[in-house]
This record gives C-alpha cells, sequence and structure tokens, in this order.
C-alpha cells in the first residue's frame, strides 16, 4: 500500500491528480495542501467568476447598443458596472495568474517541492472563495445591488442605501488572500530555489511573479485599511472622510489608488512573466536582454507604486503635485517598453512555430502596446484634463487588462494545460477561439476610444444619438468574443473530458525546469531536487538536443 | 499511514523562512496602520488647533500607565523566548502568563477609558460630539478607530500567546524549536511599537 515517494508502485510514481493523501475524493482536493491542487482549486473558482463577469459585461454591451433604455434600467446598470468591476478586478484579474499558474509553476521552476507556506497556500484559497461568496451574498441580499463602482468613492458610498457593506467585506477578505499568496511568494522564491539556481538563472515568469509579490504584500494592506474606514464611517458614523463631519474625501481617493494602481501592475506583471516564458520557446531563441527583463519587473514594481494619484488629477491637486505624478507616470512606460522591445527582439530570426499560446503571446504585445502608449497619453496632464471619465479610459484599461492580462491568462493555459492535465486540447479549433477572441475584443473596445476622445462618458446608460454607430460596432464585438470565450472553454473541457492521455515530458520544446518533469506532474514534483547548472532558455547550446526531439515528433 | 509515512519522510523546516514570512506579515500590518497615521498627519495639518483642544480631554495619566505596562509586556514576552532557549520550559511559561496579565491589564484600563468617554456623551454620532468643531470630530473619531483597531491586535495577540503556551506545555515549542514563540514575540512587540505611536499621538500633543 505504500506510496511514498521514494517506493513507487508499479515502477511509476502516481500523479498529483492520482495521488493519494490523506483524505478521498473531494475532501482530498479541499483539504490538500499540494501547490498543484491548490492551483486547480483556484482555477475551477476564478474560471466561474470570470463567466460571471463576463455575462454582467455582456449584458451592459447589450443594453447600449442602441440609446434609450433596451434591456435594463439605469439603476440595475450601475449596479452591473460596479459588479463587473468588482468581479473582474478583485476575483479575476489580481488573483488569476498568480493564483493559478503562479501556484502551480513557481515551485517547479525554481525547482522545488513546494512553496514555503503550504496550509497558509490553502487558507489563501478559502479567503478567495469567502470573499466571492460575500461578493455574491451582497446581490441576493434585501437593500439592493450595491451601485457605487468599484471604486466605492466617497461621500457616496456612505449615503447609499444599497449592499456597499458586504461588497467592502468581500474586497477586504479578498485582499487579505492575495496578501498572503504575495508573503508566500517571496518567502519561497528566496528559500526554496534549487541549488545553483542563483538570482539570475531564474526564469522570467519567476521574477515577474517575485515583482508581484513584494507589491502584493506592500499595497495591498492599504485598500484593507482604507475599506475597512469606510466600513466603520458607514456603520458607525465615525466622521474620517465625509466632508459633513470634517473629514476629507480627496484623502480616501488617494488611499484607494494607493493600492489600486500599483494593483494594476499586479495585474499586469505576471502575464508579462507569462509571455517572456512563451516567446523563447516558439522561437526558439534564447531570450534577449535576460537582465533587462527581470530588472525592468522589479522597476515597474517600484516606479508604479509611485504614481497613483494620476487617477485624480481633476480632483484638485497642487501643480507641484501634477507635474511630479504626471512624470513619474511616463518613466513607467520605460521598462514596460524594455520588455516589449526584448520580445520582439527574440522573435527576430528565430524559427518560429505559430501555436496557440504564441498567438495568445503576440496578441498581448500588440494590445498591450495600444494599451500601454494610450496610457502615457493619460499622463498627459492636458489631455488627461479632457478625457478624464470617457470611454477613452474605459477602452484604455480593457486593452491593458483584459487585452493584456486576460490574453496573457489565455496563452498561459494553453502553453501549460498539457503539463497540468497530461491533456492535449484540439489546435485548431483553440485558434479558430483565438482568432474570435482578437477580433471580438478590438472590435468591441477600439471603438471606445474613439467616442470617448469625442466626448462619449464612461458609466452613462444612455447616450448621444452621434455615438451609436460606435457602440453599435463595439456591441457586436463582444458577441464576437464571448464567443470565442466559450469556443475556448468548450475545446479545454472537452479535452479534460476525453480519454487520450499524453505522458510527453517536454510537448513544446521548453527549456525551463517544469518540461524535465513528469505529464502530469508527479506530487512534490520532484524525486530529487535538481541541481541547475545553466541559465534558463538556452537553444542554441541545447540546438542539437532540440532537433532530435523534433524529429521524433 | 501512507501519507503519515510520506510527510514524516519530508518535513520541511526552515525557521529562516518562517521568520521571513513573519516579518513580511509584519511590514502588512505596519502598512495598514500607515494608511491610519497619513490619515492622522492630514488631519493634524489641517486641524492642528482643534487637535491640540481635543487631546486635552484624553487621561494622559492613564496612558502613560497603559504604556509602561505594554512596554513590560514586552519584555516578559522577550523573557519568554529567552527562557525556552535555556530548556526552562515552566519558566517560559510562566513569562508568556504575565504577557496575557499585562495585556490584559492593558485592555482592561482601555475598557474604562472608552467607557468613561461615553459617558461624557463623546461617541462617534453622539450629540455633544457633533457639536463640536469639524476638527474636534475628526480627532475623536481618529482616536476610537486607531485604539480600537490596536485593542483588537492586543487582543488577537493574547490568544496568539495563549496558543503559544499550549505548544510550549506540550513540547511542540522547546528549546531547539521555538520559531512558533519567536514569531508571536515579534508580532506582541509590533502591538508595543504601535502603541508607543499612538501614545504620543493622542495624549502628549496638548
Amino acid at each position: 500500500m505504500s506510496e511514498t515517494i521514494t517506493v513507487p508502485t508499479n515502477g511509476k510514481h502516481p500523479s498529483y491528480l492520482e495521488h493519494q493523501g490523506k483524505h478521498k475524493g473531494l475532501l482530498g482536493w479541499i483539504l490538500s495542501t499540494d501547490h498543484k491542487r491548490i492551483a486547480i482549486l483556484y482555477l475551477v473558482a476564478i474560471a466561474v467568476f470570470f463567466l460571471g463577469g463576463v455575462t454582467l459585461g455582456f449584458l451592459m454591451r447589450l443594453e447600449l447598443i442602441a440609446p434609450g433604455k433596451t434591456i435594463i434600467d439605469a439603476q440595475t446598470y450601475n449596479s452591473f458596472f460596479t459588479l463587473h468591476g468588482v468581479i473582474m478586478i478583485f476575483l479575476f484579474v489580481v488573483p488569476g495568474i498568480p493564483a493559478i499558474f503562479g501556484n502551480f509553476f513557481l515551485p517547479i521552476l525554481i525547482g522545488a517541492k513546494d512553496v514555503a507556506f503550504p496550509r497558509i497556500n490553502l487558507l489563501s484559497w478559502y479567503l478567495y472563495v469567502i470573499g466571492g461568496f460575500i461578493a455574491l451574498l451582497s446581490i441576493v441580499l434585501p437593500g439592493g445591488l450595491v451601485d457605487t463602482g468599484w471604486t466605492f468613492y466617497i461621500p457616496y458610498s456612505v449615503r447609499t442605501g444599497t449592499n456597499v457593506i458586504p461588497a467592502l467585506t468581500a474586497a477586504f477578505i479578498l485582499g487579505f488572500s492575495s496578501i498572503v499568496t504575495g508573503l508566500n511568494f517571496v518567502t519561497t522564491v528566496h528559500r526554496m530555489r534549487a541549488p545553483g539556481m542563483d538570482w539570475f538563472k531564474m526564469p522570467l515568469s519567476v521574477w515577474a511573479l517575485y515583482s508581484t509579490a513584494w507589491v502584493q504584500v506592500l499595497a495591498t494592506p492599504i485598500i484593507g485599511i482604507t475599506l475597512l474606514l469606510v466600513g466603520i464611517e458607514r456603520i458607525f458614523g465615525v466622521g474620517l472622510f465625509d466632508p459633513a463631519l470634517g473629514g476629507d474625501p480627496v484623502l480616501y481617493q488617494h488611499l484607494f489608488w494607493i493600492y489600486s494602481h500599483p494593483a494594476v501592475y499586479i495585474m499586469i506583471l505576471p502575464a508579462m512573466g507569462v509571455v517572456t516564458e512563451i516567446i523563447p520557446v516558439f522561437a526558439r531563441r534564447t531570450i534577449f536582454g535576460y537582465k533587462f527583463i527581470a530588472m525592468s519587473s522589479m522597476a515597474i514594481a517600484l516606479f508604479g507604486s509611485l504614481v497613483w494619484a494620476h487617477h485624480m488629477f481633476t480632483a484638485g491637486m497642487s501643480n507641484t503635485g501634477q507635474f511630479i505624478f504626471s512624470l513619474l507616470t511616463m518613466v513607467v512606460a520605460i521598462p514596460s517598453a524594455i520588455k516589449v522591445f526584448n520580445w520582439t527582439a527574440t522573435l527576430y530570426k528565430g524559427s518560429i512555430e505559430i501555436t496557440a499560446p504564441l498567438l495568445f503571446a503576440l496578441a498581448f504585445i500588440f494590445q498591450f502596446s495600444i494599451g500601454g502608449l494610450t496610457g502615457v497619453m493619460q499622463g498627459i496632464l492636458s489631455i488627461d484634463i479632457m478625457i478624464h471619465d470617457t470611454s477613452f479610459i474605459v477602452a484604455h484599461f480593457h486593452y491593458v487588462m483584459f487585452g493584456g492580462t486576460g490574453f496573457g491568462l489565455f496563452a498561459a493555459m494553453h502553453y501549460w494545460f498539457p503539463k497540468m492535465f497530461g491533456k492535449m486540447y484540439n489546435e485548431k479549433i483553440a485558434k479558430i477561439s483565438f482568432w474570435h477572441l482578437f477580433i471580438g475584443f478590438n472590435l468591441t473596445y477600439f471603438p471606445m476610444f474613439i467616442m470617448g476622445w469625442l466626448g462619449m462618458p464612461r458609466r452613462y446608460y444612455d447616450y448621444l444619438p452621434e455615438f451609436h454607430t460606435y457602440h453599435l460596432i463595439s456591441t457586436i464585438g463582444s458577441w464576437i468574443m464571448v464567443a470565442g470565450i466559450l469556443l475556448m472553454f468548450y475545446n479545454f473541457i472537452k479535452a479534460l473530458l476525453s480519454s487520450t492521455k499524453i505522458t510527453e515530458k517536454n510537448i513544446w520544446g521548453g527549456e525551463t525546469l517544469e518540461w524535465k518533469i513528469e505529464t502530469p506532474p508527479i506530487h512534490e514534483n520532484f524525486i530529487d531536487i535538481p541541481t541547475v547548472h545553466e541559465a534558463p532558455y538556452e537553444y542554441k547550446q541545447n540546438e542539437t538536443e532540440t532537433l532530435k526531439t523534433q524529429e521524433v515528433k | 499511514m501512507s501519507s503519515q509515512e510520506n510527510s514524516a519522510a519530508h518535513v520541511h523546516r526552515d525557521d529562516v523562512g518562517a521568520r521571513m514570512g513573519m516579518w513580511l506579515f509584519l511590514f502588512t500590518e505596519l502598512i495598514l496602520f500607515g494608511g491610519m497615521f497619513i490619515l492622522y498627519s492630514v488631519y493634524r495639518y489641517k486641524y492642528a488647533d482643534a487637535f491640540h483642544l481635543a487631546a486635552k480631554d484624553l487621561n494622559t495619566i492613564v496612558g502613560t500607565f497603559n504604556t509602561a505596562i505594554l512596554l513590560t509586556s514586552s519584555l516578559t514576552m522577550a523573557l519568554s523566548i529567552t527562557a525556552i532557549q535555556r530548556k526552562q520550559k515552566s519558566l517560559s511559561i510562566f513569562f508568556q502568563m504575565l504577557t496575557i496579565v499585562l495585556a490584559s491589564g492593558f485592555m482592561v484600563n482601555k475598557y474604562f477609558e472608552w467607557t468613561a468617554k461615553f459617558h461624557h456623551g463623546i461617541y462617534p454620532g453622539s450629540e455633544t460630539l457633533l457639536a463640536k468643531p469639524a476638527g474636534e470630530i475628526v480627532f475623536f473619531g481618529l482616536y476610537y478607530v486607531m485604539t480600537g483597531l490596536h485593542g483588537l491586535h492586543v487582543i488577537i495577540g493574547v490568544v496568539l500567546i495563549a496558543f503559544m503556551m499550549r505548544f510550549t506545555a506540550t513540547g511542540v515549542i522547546k528549546s531547539d524549536s521555538y520559531v512558533k514563540l519567536e514569531s508571536a514575540g515579534l508580532y506582541w512587540h509590533l502591538v508595543d511599537i504601535i502603541w508607543i505611536f499612538l501614545f504620543p499621538l493622542f495624549y502628549l500633543i496638548t
């Protein structure tokens, strides 16, 4: 009966999917401290909330198909954009890549058997689920759907009668979950690297996750305390931000963005890591400028923490303050651009194999560049004052958050899916779903740039007839996008249910450690902790070996 | 059965890592309170005179007494760690107990302080308070929130140390494995140091 790692049964170690721990069945999953099983738990929960957020977004777009009331009334629309924001930010993009792929692959990529604190890791998932549950509770409780926007701006958030408290509590708990993941990853990277894996031999996605983890640890408590204070103000009537009691609502906005701007780097950095991981594999080239990419992650984390007030240029601020925050905002573009140039330089003269993960990674670069450059535009004071609170801003952050992080997550999913489950999806359908997503995405959000520039305000339920064409194109785009998302889910679920297994260790010809272990990985990943001798992505050096595997293929 | 063998064969112990995790957690706590210290500094700057006036309503003697209690409890906490390092198990438990007693004393004082304020009609939303100028409303708002949250941390600390006492008694914490107690100690010192900042900011600015 013994199934210890040192004594394999039938000469083969069971994979983490089959490994029999202390508990059986469902309990074996929800009580497991195995980082890979926790990653799958996260994957399931996040996918559910993602579909919920997509549904809300889809309905909002449908409402905007024509001027006036179409399917939902104004109050419902307010609640929808609030919930869409809360779900997509706190339950999808922030945890997304770190919680699923970070959990699954961070220990493997650095040659460890698990994260530093496996039990705390499981705790973070429970916090996530509880937070998500309370967010759902805010929908069904009497009092009405929360309608403040995901930013909970004071004084409206202390005055409105809707379920603000459950939504605040949810965001607070989810913040905790994020902090716990962050401190776990920082400690893991510091303490658990395999022998020989020094800092500059780490795969670049580890660098990205490491930078992210620091931001999670250092920025999230601010949102925790801020939301807590809003809650206290609402329940006990303590005067902290409410101007009627001597408080300062602009101070609330500062505290809110001190977290929520760094949070966008929590969202984008891991996706950048994923793209950095995928591009050298399918270009069969060593990554261009390893140290620059690694350090630019840290630079983004550092500078990104110092630019929050650019969300508030119109809220009242000194000229000096505006100047400094405008300058710092543009400085963040430098490390981001370094990454983009390094990715394209890696592709240059590579032998590129167009696969589904690479397509998503390339779309990331394209869309992130648009989103990033329009971000620089908004950093310019004179332009920002004109386009503030228009749909230009909505287009900008969807290009970064969805076109960037969302596509990065899909790329990661297509890249690592075979390794995680030992099953392979249909590549043709994957590509078809990619093109739906890519075309649908750009069709949905690009018109928002134009109409925002022309003056269409964000968060409006109705609009002037002159914006009709743009809204119509945008709504049609959302249909194509949703079709792509559904097709992608269908493709993955079909693969999971199919009986054909793959056991090939290195399906893509990657050079990082996850491709050197079993597919799917065994419990505790490695039989013996590997000793690392070379930097990652050494394609030239290992060319002959790669050619051999390709011939076999 | 098999899983027990499994975990026994792969017990992963890393005291440095555990301590590092704890320090990271303490950073987050510092930043949590940091958010409130930012609020305090902004409002202090905005309502300097009102803050000065409102602070006169707080009892400096009780505040000083509580500061002394909390500082002493940090000492007893440190002593309990030294005791376990020197294999003096019951002495360590005694010092942990003493820490809990001191912490409870702090909370009892806090309770009387708050109820006295309530009797004077100074609590959030009360008519007496709302009749005061905006700066004083904000001062007392911050006073209740910051000392309240600090008090919550004291209670969490007491629960934590109570668990440590149990762990010490059952031998989970012993002379060659005391990182849990050390982490609890770090947490307790954080609670202490936050109070050291709260004390002058609320009691000594008269």
